[in-house]
Order: structure tokens, then sequence, then C-alpha cells
């Protein structure tokens, strides 16, 4: 199963490489990891998304926890949750695809932030699942660049992951 | 009055009352080895090399209840040190390692002797750091000893950049410490105890499995009333020997893969288990699926969450310090009106009788024509009186010294079962000696594994470390080939020791007193005659059986049930 992991970590150097290093050593997987300081700048907030069983998952929130330098954990699957990634896509705009890109950009709420000549980077933010349908619904050789953020997560309502 | 960063280093060591400082000097420690000159409170002990000087920093912490402390330089001086941390680390054992560093403005040149410190110990600490201010280190050796031994105890890694232990500042040791991401729990949930009390009470075939842990929490005395109090049989861990009183007859000895027949079909077929402090190593219950065939309700006492439901479904998991939740535990037991059924009970136990008849127990043949490893070690427990610390290296050795001497209190089996890391032995025995100077230390070692840090010799000399060395010389990498002639069809392959020293010429050498033992006959003189030179190190070098295996035996991958017992059945 797909779950989204939230983790507040002192913001310190090498706090970072701890993560990534429990995860290669134990062999867990990451499909993405986003990072950066909160409000408080003494710690980051870090959205980890993995693939595991329910008792890998479970080895991975005490693992973490484990680590000194990590604050909180919070399996944000558990229960209601936003999660949106930011994706820079740069395509090739030429010719009749030019109008039909901007449509599917529109469609999908996406914007068009630099435009040239023969291209166009359009902006789009959204759950990986909407990220992964525009990219599909324009054809493959248009594609030059895409570049994504991976995942950042965040409780509904009162669910807080705070200190 | 300010002092340099090499000072403050020293000075918070004796603040911390360290007694040893295990180390080896180097380029990037010299500011601190000025600076420990020009003391006397902390003592040096140069060891020969750097893995040695984390070993006996070990021995140190695992024969009392204090944090054992290293200082290595940088560069090869912290890789030497890696595999003693590593083994401190799969053991939990409370450590704390200095290491110099290159100065801080040459980190990342590549320069002279740099090594990414942090970043090659980081799989195998508790917590490192790398000083990055001259007025961090007072605080964070604090917090190194804090972390060292709360919680789960663990090795942490001080890493000082050599310009920066040159740097003076005011020293302030700070009273206390706290780290707002680390709270280690204290009591468990009374909520879980009274669940845990209440399968106990309500077992018909109920088992105890006690682990590092008891040791490692001074819980001995707390683990003893409880299993008096229940009337249960009890089995230990490898390197949980001496948590309880191996001699009691509630004992039924080591579990796993060299567990006895009796131990290890209890855990299979027991109705309630209760884990104290042991982590369901793959060594200690086997294959995980034949383990899980047989339904069982679970009691996890653990104070690492990590450690609970990692390889076994959990019924009542208790998070905690093991004292306070085994001290409220037998509170709520002793409370309680209802007792354990005594008919289940004596049923139980007829049992396991049962099984310790069909599995033999332990036994070996013994001989009048060659030395039988079993026969040194039964002797050795009888001519220290069951009261000697022993120490031991990795192999087949090590099994026999924990099957055969009985280890009746905690901390005095010293031994390392998560990494098996050959040459830990002598080293180990090193910090046990100085830590115990009164005590008699026996090291258990194989001609493979003392060759590993032989060196030490030499540091024994230089501090007057009266240590037995008794070699189970089987001219084999025992444990290898005992695998090979099992799994890989008496194929030898590079287990024999070839060119041998003689190692009664090398002790003396080191100007030890060495003997060759090669008669059974002679075992017991020699042992007598060994432990009579108070002052000495003498190197037994036992010439032993080198077709000898280690029995009972659960192969690797197998089911607890599935033991081969000896080797005519
Ligand atoms: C050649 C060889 C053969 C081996 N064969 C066997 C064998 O036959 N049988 C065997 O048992 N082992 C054997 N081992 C050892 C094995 O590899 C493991 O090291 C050992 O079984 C682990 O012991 P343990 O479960 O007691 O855990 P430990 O490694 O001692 O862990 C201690 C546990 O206690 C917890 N703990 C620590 N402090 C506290 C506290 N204050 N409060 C509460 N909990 C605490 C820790 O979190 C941890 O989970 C062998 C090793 C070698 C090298
Ligand atoms: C550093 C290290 N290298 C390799 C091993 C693998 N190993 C485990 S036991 C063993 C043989 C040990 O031989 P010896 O010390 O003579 O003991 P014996 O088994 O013969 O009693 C080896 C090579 C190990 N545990 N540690
Ligand atoms: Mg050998």
């Amino acid at each position: 199963m797909r779950h989204i992991i939230s983790v507040l970590i002192e913001n310190e150097a090498g706090a970072l490489s701890r993560v990534a290093g429990l995860f290669s050593a134990r062999n867990y997987n990451i499909e993405s990891l986003t990072v950066a300081p909160t409000e408080d700048a003494t710690l980051s907030r870090m959205t980890i998304v993995t693939r595991g069983s329910d008792a890998v998952i479970e080895q991975i929130t005490k693992q973490l926890n484990k680590l000194i330098d990590v604050a909180a954990v919070m399996d944000l699957s558990e229960g209601e949750h936003l999660e949106r990634e930011l994706m820079l896509v740069k395509v090739r705009a030429e010719g009749a695809a030019r109008d039909e890109l901007k449509r599917m950009a529109d469609i999908f709420r996406g914007r068009i932030l630099d435009v040239s000549a023969n291209t166009y980077t359009i902006e789009l933010t959204g759950t990986r699942v909407k990220l992964d349908s525009f990219l599909q619904s324009i054809a493959r050789d248009l594609i030059l660049e895409t570049v994504r953020t991976g995942a950042s997560g965040i409780g509904r309502g009162e669910r807080i992951l705070k200190l | 009055m300010e002092l340099t960063g090499a000072e403050i280093a020293i000075r918070c060591l004796q603040e911390e009352g360290v007694e040893y400082l295990f180390g080896y000097p180097g380029g990037a420690v010299l500011h601190i080895y000025d600076a420990l000159f020009q003391q006397e409170q902390v003592k040096h002990i140069l060891v020969r090399h750097e893995q040695a000087a984390i070993h006996a920093a070990d021995g140190y912490a695992r024969s009392s209840d204090k944090v054992g402390v290293a200082l290595v330089t940088s560069g090869p001086g912290i890789t030497n040190a890696v595999t003693g941390i590593a083994t401190a680390y799969m053991d939990s054992i409370p450590m704390v390692v200095i290491s110099g560093q290159v100065p801080s403005y040459a980190i990342g040149e590549d320069a002279f002797q740099e090594v990414d410190a942090v970043g090659i110990t980081r799989p195998c600490v508790k917590h490192n750091f790398l000083i990055k201010d001259v007025k961090d280190i007072a605080p964070t050796i604090k917090k190194a000893f804090y972390l060292a031994k709360s919680g789960r105890p663990g090795p942490v890694l001080v890493d000082i950049p050599k310009d920066i232990s040159n740097q003076r500042t005011e020293f302030i040791y700070p009273e206390n410490v706290s780290i707002r991401a680390y709270n280690p729990v204290g009591k468990g949930d009374s909520t879980q105890i009274k669940r845990a009390a209440q399968l106990l009470l309500g077992a018909k075939r109920p088992m105890i499995y006690a682990g590092g842990g008891v040791v490692l929490s001074g819980a001995a005395e707390q683990l003893t009333g409880l299993v008096r109090l229940l009337g249960f049989p009890i089995t230990n861990t490898l390197m949980g020997l001496g948590g309880f009183p191996a001699t009691d007859k509630q004992f039924v000895g080591m579990l796993g893969m060299h567990g006895t027949y009796e131990a290890n079909m209890a855990m299979q077929h027991c109705d309630v288990l209760v884990a104290i402090g042991a982590r369901f190593d793959d060594r200690v219950i086997g294959n995980v699926e034949h383990f899980a065939q047989v339904p069982r309700k679970i009691i996890h006492i653990d104070i690492d969450p990590s450690s609970i439901a990692k390889r076994v479904k959990v019924d009542v998991p208790i998070v905690g310090e093991l004292k306070p939740v085994l001290d409220e535990l037998l509170a709520v037991l002793r409370a309680s009106k209802q007792q354990p059924d005594a008919a289940d009970l004596a049923a139980w136990w007829k049992q396991i009788k049962e099984w310790n008849v069909a599995g033999g127990g332990l036994r070996y043949k013994n001989s009048t024509e060659i030395i039988k490893p079993q026969y040194v070690i039964e002797t050795l427990y009888k001519i220290t009186h069951g009261d000697a610390f022993v120490t031991s290296d990795v192999g087949q050795h090590q099994m026999w010294a924990a099957q055969y001497y009985k280890f009746d209190q905690p901390r005095r089996w010293i031994n390392s079962g998560g990494l098996g890391t050959m040459g830990f032995g002598l080293p180990a025995a090193m910090g046990v000696q100085l830590k115990h100077p009164e005590a008699t230390v026996a090291c258990v070692t194989g001609e493979g594994s003392i060759q590993m840090n032989i060196q030490e010799l030499s540091t024994c000399k230089q501090f007057h470390l009266p240590i037995k060395v008794l070699s189970l010389n089987n001219r084999y990498l025992g444990m290898v080939r005992q695998w090979q002639q099992f799994f890989h069809g008496d194929r030898y392959s590079e287990s024999y020791m070839d060119a041998l020293p003689d190692f009664v010429k090398l002790a003396e050498a080191y100007g030890h007193v060495g003997m060759r033992i090669e008669q059974p006959s002679d075992v017991e003189p020699a042992l007598k005659e060994a432990f009579a030179r108070k002052k000495e190190l003498v190197f037994m070098d036992f010439q032993t059986d080198p077709k000898e295996n280690v029995f009972p035996m659960v192969p690797g991958g197998k089911g607890l049930s599935e033991v081969v017992l000896s080797e005519d059945l």
C-alpha cells in the first residue's frame, strides 16, 4: 500500500541524510521525499511517500521516531488528508499543438509560465494522479522536460502535526 | 577561565566520572592528548589497534553499568574503530567515542587523513555529532553521555576538528540536558500491564523468554522475582545469560540455534509467551513462518518500540524500562487473588522434563585420548566456582562457553552476539579486568579469533592485566567448518588454519606465560596452575578435537523444533 508520512525533524546538518540512510539501509522504498523548513526555522517538515505492507509501514514509523533528530511522525494516510505536488513541464508547442496544449493546460488548471517561439513551460499542482493524467493526455513526443517536487501532505481539519 | 577545546573535552570526561579512556593517538587528536597528559584523573589505556580500544571500552561497559569511552584519531583511526562501534551498536552497549577530525576549514578538501566520520558511522551509532564551534564541545559531550546510557543504550560518536580542539572558550559543564526530540519512556502502560498479568495467570503452557535487555537495564532481580513468583519455565538468549541464575531449577537453558531442546520446544509449544528485553532474533526463533504455525499469545516488554512486532505479531506490547514495568507487573500479580492453575503447570513441567530427556540435555562424549572443548569449559566452571567474568570470541568455542559455563549473575558473560565479531574477546577482557582489578577474568577464544587482535597481549603487559586466555585450538575456523560439513558436502573451503604460530612462544615473546595442553588429563591441572598465577596473564593453548561440533543445532532457516541433536542421531 502507498503511504504518505509526515515528519518533523530538527533543521540540522545531516538530518536529511539520517532519514535517507535509514530508508536505504533497511531496504524501505522511497517514492518521493520533500523537505523544507517550517514557520519555526529550527524545524524542517518532510513528506515521504513510500510503499509497504502494514508491518513494514509500522517499522518505518517506529524507525523514524527512533532517530534522535526526529521530533514527530504522522502517517497521513491513516486519516483524512490533503496531498499536493507541483510539476513544471516544458512541451514542444508548434503549429496546431500550440492551441491544443494551451487548452489542456486550462482543463487541468495549469498555468503557462514561460513561452518561447516553439515551447511552453506549464505549471501544474495537484495530486500525483492528476499530474500523471495530464502527462498521459498529451502526446509523449511533445514533452521535453518534466520536473516534479514529490508530494507534500497535510492532515485535514484538526489533524495537526506540531510540537 | 578560558580553556582550549581539548582541555574542555577532558574536563567533560572528568565531570562524567570517566576512569579509563581507551585510545590511540594521531595528528587530529594531538591537542586532546596534550590535555590528557596534563591531568591525572582520567587514565589513558594505550591499545595497539583502534578496534581494540572500542572493544575494551565495550567490555568495561558490559561488565559494569557505566559508559565505555574511547578516543581515536581521524581517517584510519576512526575507520579502524568502526567494527568495534558496530559491535557495540548491535548489542546496545552504552559508549562514547571521541574522534579527531581534520581542521574544520579543510573538511571536504580530501585533506590528509580525512574521512567523513559522521557519515561512515551513521548506520552503526545511536547518534553522532560533528562539532562546529568550540562552545558546543561541553554541551555535546553532555548530550553524548545522556544519549549513550538512556533509553535503549548505544554508542555515540563526537567528531572534533583539530582547529576547534585548539580554540578557547569558557568551560561550563551543563547540569542538565534536554533533547526536545528525544524522550525515552520510563513506566509502561498500566492497562497493558494488567492485560499481561491476566494472560499470565490464565496460561496453561507459559514460557518466559528473557534477553540482553534484562542485563542492560539491571532488572535481573525483578526478573528473578517474577519467575519465582509464577513458577514458570524461563529461557535466556545468548545476550541474556546471567539475567536469571543458570543453576536455578526453573532455568531450561539458552534457546535458539544452539539452545537446548527443551527451551526451543517450550518456545514453540507454549500458549503464552512473555518476551522481556529480547528481540526475536533470527538466531533465536529460526524460521518466522514455522514459529507462527503454532498459535500463542505473546506479551513483549521492551524499551524500543521498533523491537516490538518487528519479526512476530505481538498481542500485548508494553513499551517501557524493564525495572518499573516488572515492578508494576509483580505488584499486580501479587495483588491478584487468581493463581496459575497448578495442575496445568505441573503437566507443562512434566512435558518439559520429557523434552529434556528426549533431547538429551547438553551432552558430549568425553574422551581420554583427545581434549573435548566442552570439557575445558566445564573444568573452567569448576575451577572458578562459576564466579569468573568470561569474555569470548566468536565461533564454536563461544557456543560451548555459553552452554557449559553456568552464569548465575548478570554482566559476567561478555560476548559479541549481534555482530558476531571475531577479535572481540581479548580486548573486551582488558576492559573487564580494568574495571574489576581483583576479579578472575577468563577469555575463551579460538586460534582463529585470537589472531584478529593478538597484538593486545602487548597492552595487557603494559597495564599488568592478569587475564587467563583459554584458546580452544581446533586448527579450524570451527564454526565455518561445521557449516561446511553439514551444508556444503564436507568441502572445507579455506576453513583450515594452516601455519599456526607457536602460541606458547608468542605469549612468552609478549612477556606472558604460555602453556600448551594436549592431554585431557592435563586440562584440570593446567587450569589450576594458570588460575593460581594471580598476577600473570596466562595463555593456554588447548589442542582440542578438530572434529567436534556444536549441538543441538537448529539449521539456519529451519523452525525451532527442527533441531539436529547430535552426530549420532
Ligand atoms: C555464532 C553465533 C551463534 C549464536 N547463536 C545464538 C543462539 O543459539 N541463541 C541465542 O539466543 N543467540 C544466539 N546468537 C546471538 C544472536 O545473534 C543475538 O545477538 C541475540 O540472540 C540477541 O539477544 P536478545 O534478543 O537478548 O537481544 P539484545 O541484542 O540483547 O537486545 C536487547 C533488547 O532489550 C531492549 N532493551 C535494552 N535496554 C532496555 C531497558 N532498559 N528496558 C527494556 N528493554 C531494554 C532492547 O531494545 C533490545 O530489544 C548467536 C550469535 C553468534 C555470533
Ligand atoms: C571478523 C569476522 N570475520 C569472519 C567471521 C565469520 N566466522 C564466524 S565463526 C568463524 C570461525 C572462528 O574460528 P575460531 O576463532 O578458531 O573459533 P572456532 O569456531 O574454531 O571455535 C568465522 C570465520 C566473523 N564472525 N567475524
Ligand atoms: Mg578454531
